[in-house]
């Protein structure tokens, strides 16, 4: 039982480096641009699957781009040169973190402003409560009959 | 009259994710061209023809507007447009190049074979990467090139319905 238990786990972990993607294809014969252009495709969008890089993609334009990647690093590109290269052709959106420019401060300020408000409101909210005014003479009166009545119930 | 005011905001917020949901220009799968307002890429293909001459930028730069349609038989929605890009170019007279995007030059001849042939010249994107050039994200994309060479307009998609009434001939009238 155990056996069987281990082989399926075995035959599990190796199904799932089957199913990472840039593996099947040809890597860069040096390790460490290999690993630079790796790096690199984790920041790239699949730019027809939404929100995947196109390290994990199986469209065919990812794997295309995987390949100018590794083509562009193997020619000495630094890997903000070969963003720029995308950048040019599918603009910001290919890049899975927006940069910091004029058209994105408010999305990068957001939750700043955000933030800003619930401190306001927090702190508003906790201002001093409001002090109720001390009864009046005919109220303590009044509450101090009510009360006696009470004791006297008891 | 203070109770109303959360009805108010989720109403508006309701009426503006709605106009943004169904807006046509707001399409998350359409990524807005950057090559507008730019020089068309520069790019130099085999025809498709077995002995027709290379397909190149400078075929662009002829001093009247032209179409620039990345196809594929293999495409599905560009079976769709392919009517469009005919009246184009017999109807409107523009002048259509095609680029057969990842396609074997045989099975694209024999498409444009059965369904007509709309192109004035055309050239084979073997390995697709003219298409990177141009920003292309998946076939059929057509651009519009103005007589100078730079690209003024980007279709995304097939051009079906009322694309080529309501965008692509007023873009074409612009560019003349």
């Amino acid at each position: 039982m155990m056996r069987a238990f281990t082989a399926l786990l075995i035959a599990i972990a190796m199904s799932v480096a089957a199913l990472s993607v840039a593996v099947d294809e040809k890597p860069l014969a040096d390790p460490a641009k290999e690993a630079m252009a790796r790096d690199l495709m984790k920041e790239l969008r699949c730019v027809v699957c939404q929100n995947q890089s196109i390290e994990d993609s199986n469209a065919d334009i990812a794997r295309d781009l995987r390949q100018i990647v590794r083509e562009r690093i193997a020619m000495g590109d630094t890997p903000d040169n070969v963003k720029a290269y995308l950048v040019d052709r599918y603009g910001d959106y290919v890049l899975l973190e927006p940069p910091f420019k004029k058209s994105t401060y408010f999305l990068w300020g957001s939750p700043f402003i955000f933030l800003g408000l619930v401190l306001y409101m927090v702190l508003r909210s906790r201002k001093a409560p409001v002090v109720p005014k001390p009864l009046s003479a005919d109220e303590q009166a009044e509450l101090e009959k009510i009360l006696g009545k009470r004791e006297e119930d008891k | 009259m203070q109770r109303f005011v959360p009805l108010v905001i989720v109403l508006s917020m309701f009426g503006l994710f709605f106009f943004m949901m169904t807006d046509e220009d707001r399409n998350p799968n359409e990524i807005k061209s950057v090559i507008i307002g730019k020089p068309a890429p520069t790019f130099s293909i085999p025809g498709l023809e077995p002995d027709a001459p290379a397909l190149s930028s400078a075929d662009l730069k002829t001093g009247q507007p032209v179409f620039v349609n990345f196809f594929a038989s293999w495409c599905v929605p560009c079976r769709a447009e392919h009517e469009s890009l005919m009246a184009l170019a017999r109807e409107h007279g523009a002048r259509v190049i095609g680029i057969a995007y990842k396609d074997t030059p045989d099975r694209a001849l024999a498409f444009l074979d059965e369904l007509g042939d709309p192109f004035t010249k055309t050239g084979a994107d073997l390995d697709g990467r003219v298409a990177i050039d141009w920003g292309v994200t998946g076939v059929p994309e057509t651009f519009l090139v103005d007589g100078s060479g730079t690209v003024v307009y980007r279709h995304w998609g097939p051009i079906v319905g009322d694309g080529l009434e309501a965008k692509v001939l007023p873009a074409l009238e612009a560019a003349k």
